[in-house]
Parts: structure tokens; C-alpha cells; sequence
């Protein structure tokens, strides 16, 4: 059995150098074909009418009319009569005719009655929540209440807060569905082809074995696209009733209110360091919103063991769509409600908050030390020394500069993944797992991984992903992909170079052991002169191809594995901000993170980058707006919900930490980390320019002008 | 969305007999960025869709030193931004079209749709309605979600705010416009071609649903002209808060002064109380704080929409100081 390990560090001809994304030229000339763009012979377009009411009771559905009209094939009805709905939106009834229009017609001519129920859609005001408020148990740590008091105390309170987010993935919800007789195809985009199609197999009473799943492209998930969801089996149940394929993608608008959100998190927070800036105690009072069923409590103080702590949290339950995991679920809202009220103290305390930050360092564990060194790079990069000044920029004019700085971690160990690699006796080589790329470049590393070890080049590895029939690979959530495909495929690509070893061995006159694969050929480590080609040497498999599975069991506890958990980050964000209009503008951003070993610098980067842009939209821009009086989202589109464009981003730094200590720590997952600290970073870079807190986001130049006036600052 | 029929009439005499007596009977199409969106939304939902994009005499933009500009209603706003004269003679409305930062809505949309666009308000595009009321006729949007809405003529019960990009500045160079109907044509100023409705049947301009804006004409004259938005994004935004103003100058000194807010009021709001203060003044960066606090001085905020107060105040003041420093 080969030993399991990543190459020594320096000897790699791949991993870890920048390497184009493999399906770059496929998504950029169109030819990558995403679930929007399929088109199967004889689809029909479904349609889902939604509940208009936040809080209602169907009473009656009546279908009649629809079922009516020319070109109508099917219509099922999804919650009958009788059921209790608790968010608009919500499905309630399907329907699938020849063409988009067809469709909607129909759509309108279905008469539902409701009860309209009293509804509940915002929870920034508690205090207006009543009996949608539960509480969970306080948790107290140490002594906060002495800590608080004792003497030469300095003590920071005040109110901090995220709105609900959306995911706004590029491509919206949804599928296509096609029958064979009690066969089923389904065309999703998903962040879990293998997994979901349990969940379809269940939903249609049908045999696990009869459900097929197929995604090559997904146009974003972020954590909102790994259920089979009632649209999902309703578009299946259309397509069997028309015994036509057919295709729900959702609209933009429903995508908005139905498909997933990052629930809010507001808190009233208090914060005590000695005079000498030691932090010593932390008391909150956390309230948010996940949707119907209230939603968890995020984990403040976020990373810092504070050693006194009194905290509480408060779910809210409202009528709106359900949250959904939303890149590193609750972290970006600990490290706000953290970061933030810690780069008040050292306000108050009239220190730099990298200072402070360092002075505390030891409270953040064992990951202190690297955390010390990633701050530093940071610093390096950011000038922050020569740049920081205290809270207020006092220069002439509008434009008021500042910059803040935050730290994240995420765990990011690889899944469990099964892997096999065919190397034929035609020299080819084939790769062969059920997971999928959703975007974060994991097609790419995959094929870098067999390259590397097959010592081929990449354009000599032809993988398959994304149809359930292949290995099972497990979801793409959680960063838990790469450490889990690329060491499952690394076991495979080792497996299958012995068994190759084996067999060419004899012709070179050496034992297996002797031999190595590099630049396309099998030769005698030592002596390069005793070689075969690839070609040459897969020639003797004869007919025969050797087919070997790799098993990677899950997240390994020791270094040297093929892949570990825990990864952190340093940001600092330059921005500009105009007091007399309160926009605020990203100067720079900049991103240093340890992840491991990077298999593919380029995409990793582009990870970072992402999140970083991600980051920008939800501290700026971002929000859902609820109305409590029609219960309706106010802003379920790409207009007034905003996003950044390019011209919003400023420049982006991003720094990977490679030390050699990483690289012994194998592939750790990268998509979740780096969006966690933006939030955080942006709104200590506007207090440090403006000299006044913005307690919530986004900062929009209406908050932006109320702080500043509160603040007495215009 | 509706079926609909589709026409392409080749004359505006042809187009307007293609139109109906009621809103619901047809629509224009030009660069069709507002109007398929609305159809989409089943906002609007014509029977039938009247293509004016074959209408020869609705394009081209023609400049003389003694007429003036004249734009025809096809023109887009690309078109504008391309135009020497209008690039040498009207940086207040070449800044107006880069606010849209768009190029496909820039090499789309026509100034005459710009001048047509229905309200953004988020209540109407909703489907709650042009007024935003609810069942029981209150306004959604007193008690509601109102921080993009109007801070100055807000007496309702229209509390939308006019969405066009070029009307602040047209207005403040006196632009007048042309519209044709089954009788004939006819000109008014601009400023006079919106209002403020105050039923759920009246529209938020004059044309009437037989009638199509034909073109614009900006008489002869030497202004400097200046546009600011207050705009949240650089990529597509709408503006918070808009100025556009139009200076005659002898030497340093304000002759003639126009002040014209957008995205303050369900109309373009003419501010003749900041005109005042700048008649006979050098524009200083004093000057220009005093008009912008004249400008607002009338403003009555909703009850989340007090910052535009601020933003309308500052778009005036930068507007005018952009004029005199800038401005051709």
C-alpha cells in the first residue's frame, strides 16, 4: 500500500503554483451549460403560484380555470387546503404548460382564498417582537458582574447589528425533471448532486435507484442549494403528470423571498479592559431573526476567550422565508458583534486597535501566535503603522479616511470522499467522483492533484463529476470539498500509479519501489537514463485498465495527514467616507490567510477575492427590507437590492499564508473564511474616518449622517 | 404577461392611430428598458405594444447657435453622450447621462423614455399600486418603508419620486417638448409637463394615452451647466438625491440662475428660492451652501427620509460649483 502523503514541499511541478481555472474557456465562450440553459426535448416551463400573504390559511384552491387553458399539461397542487402558511411566498401551487407566458396565465387564473393571519416580518425592535421572542438560557462564564466593577475598569457599551442577507447566487433556484417510465432524471443546481438524490428518491416514493442526477455547472450556491426543495419535488410531480421534462427555474423575485437568507443578529454589548487595555469582561443581550423557526445564537465573543461573560440570546420568529447556511454560517455576525465593540474599547482607551488586539492576543488560543505573525503581515501590507491615526480623521474637506482591522477562523476539513482513478492502456486517464465544482475551482485542483501525481500534465487528465453514479463525494458546504476530493483522489492517483509500477517494473529491471512518475515518464528514481514514456509504459496494461479506488475517511486529527481542520485570517480595510453625503467608499482591502496546503494558487486567491467582494456588498449595501404593513419584501430584485459593481470594489490584497508549518497541515477548505471579516473591517474603517460608530449595516449614507449627527459631528 | 399585439407603424401619424383613448388599449415602445420590465411585472399590461423605433422623424440631435438643440425622442442616451456639441455646449446633461452607468441602458434607452419611465417606488412596482395605498385606501407609504421616497411636494397622496435622469437639466436650460396626437401637435415647456397625481387614474405627466413625445427643444442661449448625484453605488444606482443647474454668467457673476432638484419630488422640483439667492452673486463655495440651503428649506421628510434632506442640499451646492469650475 503506498503511503498516503502530499509531495515533499519544494518538489511539486503543480501544486501550488497558479494554475488557470480547467472550465475557464468552457464558462467564459457559453459552452458550459448551467441548469438555466438546459433544454430537453419537448420541456415544458412550470411555474409555482406563491402566497401573497406573510401569515394566511388556505381555505380553498380552485384550479379549474388553469387546467383550461390550451397548452396547460399539468398542475398539482402543493399545500392543500387547510394548511397554515408562515411566509410569502411560500408554494402552494405548480403548474407546467408549453411556454413561460402559457404558464403564467394559468398561474393567474387559479383562485386561492386565504385567512389572512397576523404577521410579524421585522425584528430589529425587540421590544415590538412579543411573544415571537424566545429566549434561550443565559450563559454565564467567570464573574462577569465583579469584573465589571472592579477597579480601573474602562467600559464600552453600546448597539450593534446585521440585517437579513440573501444568497443572490448568479443562477436562481431550481430544475429540470424527466421521466422513463419509474425512472427519474433530475437536472438540479445543487451544491450536493450525490445527497440530493435521496432527498428526491423519498420525496416521489420511489426507489433510491431510480433516481438519476446530473450537473455539470452551477451558477453559485453559498450554502442556499443543498435540499431538493418542494419546488424541487413539485416540478418532478409536473413533469411525471405531463409525462414531459420539464423545468422550474424560480424567478429572480421568488429566489429573493423563498430560497435561503443569513439570518440578522443585533446586540446590546458590553466590554471591560483594565486601563492597560487587558479585556476582562463581556456581557450581551443578542436578538436575530433565521425566519419561522426563529434561528440559532451566533458564537460571541467570537474567537476571544474573554474569561468573564454573560450573555443572552434571543430567536425571533417572523414570517419570512427561512434562513439558510450562508457562506461560514453565524461567523460573519459574530466576528461584527465582536470585532466591533472591541475596536470601540481601544477607542476609548485611546489605543490603536492592532495594539490592543496584540496586548489580547493571548486570548485567542492556540491559534494566538499565528494570528500575532498574520497581524503583522497585514500591518506590513495596509502601512497601518504609518497610516492609523485616532478615531476621527481631522483633515480639511468631505472625504474623511480611516481603517479597521478584524480575524477569523473556520474549520474547513475535508469530508468524507471516494475517488477512483482509471488509467487506460491508451495512456489516458480518467477521474471519477460524484461531487461538483461550484465555482470555487475544485475541477481544477482535482485535475491538479492526479497530475501531479501521475507526473502528467493537466491537460492529460479527463475528470467526471456531478452525476450520482460515481463515488460518492458528499455536499459542497461547510469548505469541507477540497480537503475531502483532493485526498481521496490523491489515494486513488497513488493506488493506481503502484499498480502501474507493478506492472512495468520487470521491463525497467527494478522492484516497484524504485521506480517514479515525473514529466511524463516511469523511471528509475537515481537513474534517469533507465525511463518509459507514459504512453510505453501504460501499453503494457495490455487490455486491461487499472481502476483504483482512493477512501478518504473524513478530517484527520494529526499533521502530515492528507487533510486537517482550522484555518485563520488577518483583514484591514482603507476606506473613504463623505460626511456630507455619508458614502463610504473600499480604498483597499487587505486579506492574509493560512489554509493549509493550496493545491492551486490562482483559484485559491480568487476564493479570497470573492469573499472580499461578498464582503463589501453585505457591509454596504446589503439588506432585506420586510414592510410590516403588506408583509411583503420590499426589494426582491438586483435593483434597490443592491450589490457592488466593479467600480465599488477598491483594490484587494490578498496575501496566503505558505509557510512550511501549512503546507505539513494538508488541503484545509477556503471558500467560508475570508468573507467572515469584512463586515467587521469596514464598519471600524468608517469609525476610525468619521470618529463616531455606525452601529449597524449595511452603512448606507442615511446611517452614516444619523451617526455622524448623534455624534455630533456636522 | 399579457399577450399582445405587436406593432411597428412607420409614420407618427400611423402611431398615434395605432394608440388608444385608454392606458390599457396600447404602448410605446422605444428602447423598451422601463416598459418590458413593467409587462414582465404585469404591471402594465397593453393590448397592444406600439414600436416607434421605425419613426424617422423621432431621431437625430441638431445643434445651431441660434435655435438652439433640438433632440428627438429616439435619441439615446449614448447618442447624447457622443455628441460634440452637446459634449462642448451641455456637460450638465452629458453628466446627467453618465450617471447612468450603464451601457446597456445607456445604448438603449431614448430621452423620450426617460422622460415617460414610470416611478421606481418600490411600493408600486410591487403591485401595490401608483399611490401605494392599502385596502383601506391609507398610504403604504407614510407608515411604511418611504427612505427612497419624496421629501418635498410629499402632500400626498403621491409620494414617489420622479425617476428621470435628464428632466432636471432640460428643465433648468428651458427645454421645451413637442408631443403629437390624433389632433395635431403640441409645445410646452417641460417643467410644465409633469405633475403630480392625485388620482389612481391621472399619470405623473400631461401626455395623454393617444398622444407620443415627439422630440425636445432647448432654445439658443450660454449657459453652464452642471449635474451632481448622489448615488449610493458607482455601478447602476439610482441617485438619492439629484441637482442640475444652469447659470447665465456676465464675467463672474450669476445673471440668471436655475435650480431643478430630481429624485426629491414626484416631480422635477424647480427651486426658484435658490435661483434668488444666486441672481447677481459670484458663486462661491458659501454662495453654493446657501442656494442648497434654500433649495430644501420647503422639504417636509417622511418619517425615514430625513438624510435627503441633507443629500438635496449638497447635490445643489456641488452642482454649482461644478458649473463655475468645470463647465464649458
Amino acid at each position: 500500500m503506498p503511503e498516503y502523503r502530499w509531495p515533499e514541499i519544494g518538489t511539486t511541478s503543480l501544486i501550488g503554483k497558479r494554475i488557470n481555472r480547467v472550465d475557464g474557456p468552457e464558462k467564459v465562450t457559453g459552452r458550459a451549460k448551467y441548469t438555466y440553459d438546459l433544454k430537453r426535448p419537448g420541456m415544458l416551463y412550470g411555474k409555482m403560484l406563491r402566497c401573497p400573504h406573510a401569515h394566511a390559511r388556505i381555505l380553498s384552491i380552485d384550479t379549474s380555470e388553469a387546467e383550461k387553458l390550451s397548452g396547460v399539461a399539468a398542475v398539482h397542487i402543493v399545500q392543500e387546503p387547510g394548511t397554515e402558511i408562515q411566509w410569502a411566498g411560500d408554494d402552494v401551487v405548480a403548474v407546467a404548460a408549453v411556454t413561460e407566458q402559457i404558464t403564467e396565465d394559468a398561474i393567474r387564473r387559479i383562485k386561492v382564498e386565504y385567512e389572512k393571519l397576523p404577521h410579524l416580518v421585522r425584528e430589529e425592535d425587540l421590544a415590538k417582537a412579543g411573544d415571537r421572542v424566545k429566549p434561550f438560557t443565559e450563559q454565564v462564564t467567570g464573574d462577569p458582574d465583579q469584573a465589571f466593577q472592579a477597579a480601573d475598569t474602562v467600559v464600552v457599551e453600546g448597539e450593534y447589528g446585521l440585517p437579513v442577507v440573501t444568497h443572490c447566487c448568479l443562477e436562481v433556484h431550481g430544475q429540470v425533471a424527466e421521466w422513463e417510465g419509474d425512472r427519474v432524471t433530475i437536472y438540479p443546481s445543487i451544491q450536493g448532486v450525490e445527497r440530493v438524490a435521496g432527498q428526491y428518491a423519498q420525496a416521489l416514493g420511489v426507489p433510491a435507484s431510480n433516481v438519476r442526477t446530473l450537473m455539470q455547472y452551477v451558477g453559485g450556491g453559498f450554502g442556499s442549494k443543498v435540499a431538493a426543495d418542494r419546488w424541487g419535488t413539485a416540478c418532478a410531480q409536473l413533469a411525471k403528470k405531463a409525462g414531459k421534462p420539464v423545468r422550474l427555474m424560480l424567478e429572480r423575485k421568488e429566489d429573493q423571498e423563498v430560497a435561503g437568507n443569513r439570518p440578522s443578529d443585533f446586540a446590546r454589548i458590553k466590554l471591560a479592559a483594565t486601563r492597560d487595555g487587558t479585556i476582562t469582561a463581556w456581557q450581551s443581550e443578542s436578538w436575530g431573526t433565521g425566519g419561522p423557526g426563529g434561528g440559532g445564537s451566533p458564537p460571541i465573543p467570537y474567537i476571544w476567550q474573554i474569561p468573564n461573560q454573560r450573555k443572552i440570546h434571543s430567536a425571533i420568529a417572523t414570517n419570512c422565508g427561512p434562513a439558510r447556511a450562508w457562506r461560514a454560517p453565524n461567523h460573519p455576525q459574530a466576528c461584527y458583534l465582536t470585532m466591533c465593540p472591541i475596536d470601540d474599547l481601544a477607542a476609548k482607551l485611546n489605543m490603536d486597535p492592532l495594539d490592543l488586539v496584540v496586548k489580547n492576543v493571548s486570548l485567542l488560543g492556540p491559534r494566538a501566535e499565528l494570528y500575532r505573525q498574520e497581524l503583522a503581515k497585514a500591518a506590513e501590507l495596509m502601512e497601518w503603522k504609518k497610516n492609523w491615526h485616532p478615531r476621527g480623521d481631522r483633515s480639511p474637506g468631505p472625504m474623511k479616511r480611516g481603517m479597521g482591522l478584524s480575524l477569523h477562523t473556520w474549520g474547513g476539513g475535508g469530508h468524507s470522499s471516494e475517488c477512483q482513478v482509471s488509467i487506460h492502456p491508451d495512456g489516458s486517464v480518467e477521474v471519477s467522483l460524484c461531487t461538483q465544482d461550484i465555482g470555487t475551482g475544485t475541477r481544477t485542483v482535482l485535475t491538479i492533484v492526479t497530475a501531479e501525481t501521475l507526473g502528467l500534465p493537466v491537460e492529460a487528465i479527463r475528470l467526471n463529476i456531478g452525476d450520482n453514479r460515481l463515488p460518492p463525494s458528499g455536499n459542497s458546504g461547510g469548505s469541507t470539498t477540497v480537503g475531502g476530493v483532493s485526498s481521496s483522489t490523491r489515494r486513488a492517483a497513488l493506488n493506481a500509479l503502484e499498480q502501474l509500477f507493478l506492472t512495468v517494473a520487470p521491463s525497467l529491471g527494478v522492484s516497484p519501489e524504485q521506480l517514479e512518475a515525473v514529466g511524463g515518464q516511469i523511471r528509475v528514481k537515481g537513474d534517469p537514463t533507465k525511463s518509459l514514456s507514459w504512453k510505453q509504459a501504460t501499453a503494457k496494461l495490455g487490455v486491461a485498465s487499472i481502476k483504483e479506488m482512493g477512501k478518504q475517511p473524513g478530517p484527520q486529527p494529526n499533521p502530515g495527514e492528507l487533510t486537517s481542520s482550522g484555518v485563520g485570517g488577518v483583514q484591514m480595510a482603507d476606506v473613504s467616507v463623505d460626511v456630507e453625503t455619508g458614502v463610504v467608499k473600499v480604498n483597499k482591502i487587505v486579506a492574509v490567510q493560512d489554509c493549509g496546503l493550496i493545491i492551486d494558487m490562482k483559484t485559491a486567491e480568487s476564493q479570497v477575492y470573492g469573499a472580499l467582494i461578498m464582503g463589501i456588498c453585505y457591509s454596504l449595501m446589503e439588506e432585506r427590507v420586510m414592510d410590516q404593513l403588506t408583509g411583503r419584501m420590499l426589494n426582491a430584485n438586483m435593483e434597490f437590492y443592491k450589490l457592488a459593481g466593479l467600480a465599488d470594489i477598491g483594490e484587494l490584497v490578498v496575501h496566503m499564508w505558505t509557510d512550511p508549518e501549512q503546507q505539513r497541515r494538508g488541503v484545509i477548505g477556503l471558500g467560508e473564511p475570508p468573507v467572515i471579516s469584512p463586515g467587521a473591517v469596514i464598519a471600524n474603517a468608517v469609525a476610525s474616518a468619521i470618529g463616531v460608530r455606525v452601529p449597524y449595516l449595511p452603512l448606507t449614507p442615511p446611517r452614516v449622517l444619523a451617526a455622524l449627527e448623534k455624534g455630533g459631528m456636522v | 404577461m399579457k399577450a399582445f399585439e405587436y406593432a411597428a407603424p412607420s409614420t407618427k401619424e400611423q402611431a398615434v392611430a395605432l394608440l388608444g383613448d385608454r392606458w390599457e388599449e396600447a404602448a410605446i415602445l422605444a428602447g423598451g428598458t422601463d416598459l418590458l420590465s413593467c409587462m414582465k411585472d404585469n404591471l402594465m399590461a397593453p393590448s397592444r405594444v406600439v414600436d416607434i423605433k421605425g419613426l424617422r422623424d423621432l431621431g437625430g440631435i441638431e445643434y445651431n447657435p441660434q435655435s438652439g438643440l433640438r433632440l428627438g425622442a429616439l435619441v439615446t442616451f449614448e447618442q447624447l453622450r457622443e455628441h460634440p456639441q452637446v459634449l462642448s455646449r451641455y456637460p450638465g446633461i452629458v453628466q446627467a447621462v453618465e450617471g447612468v452607468t450603464s451601457a446597456q441602458i445607456r445604448n438603449r434607452g431614448s430621452v423620450g423614455g426617460d422622460l415617460n419611465q414610470r416611478p421606481r417606488c418600490w411600493y408600486y412596482r410591487n403591485g401595490f399600486g401608483l399611490l401605494a395605498k392599502d385596502e383601506q385606501g391609507r398610504s403604504l407609504v407614510v407608515d411604511g418603508e418611504n427612505r427612497y421616497h419624496a421629501i418635498l411636494g410629499n402632500e400626498g397622496p403621491a409620494y414617489f419620486v420622479n425617476p428621470s435622469s435628464l428632466a432636471p437639466v432640460l428643465i433648468a436650460l428651458g427645454a421645451r417638448v413637442r408631443l403629437f396626437g390624433p389632433k395635431g401637435g403640441r409645445e410646452l415647456p417641460l417643467e410644465k409637463f409633469f405633475t403630480i397625481p392625485k388620482t389612481d387614474s391621472e399619470h405623473e405627466n400631461v401626455l395623454q394615452p393617444n398622444e407620443i413625445l415627439t422630440e425636445v427643444l432647448i432654445p439658443a442661449g450660454s449657459w453652464q451647466t452642471a449635474t451632481y448625484e448622489v448615488r449610493q453605488k458607482e455601478a447602476l444606482d439610482w441617485p438619492l438625491a439629484a441637482a442640475s443647474v444652469a447659470l447665465k454668467l456676465g464675467g463672474a457673476q450669476v445673471q440668471e440662475a436655475r435650480v431643478v432638484l430630481g429624485h426629491v419630488a414626484p416631480i422635477p422640483w424647480r427651486v426658484p428660492e435658490a435661483e434668488k439667492i444666486l441672481t447677481r452673486k459670484t458663486i462661491t463655495e458659501e454662495i453654493a451652501m446657501e442656494a442648497g440651503k434654500a433649495a430644501v428649506g420647503q422639504a417636509r421628510p417622511l418619517s425615514q427620509n430625513g438624510y435627503k434632506v441633507q443629500l438635496a442640499r449638497v447635490a445643489v451646492k456641488r452642482a454649482l460649483l461644478r458649473a463655475v469650475q468645470g463647465g464649458a
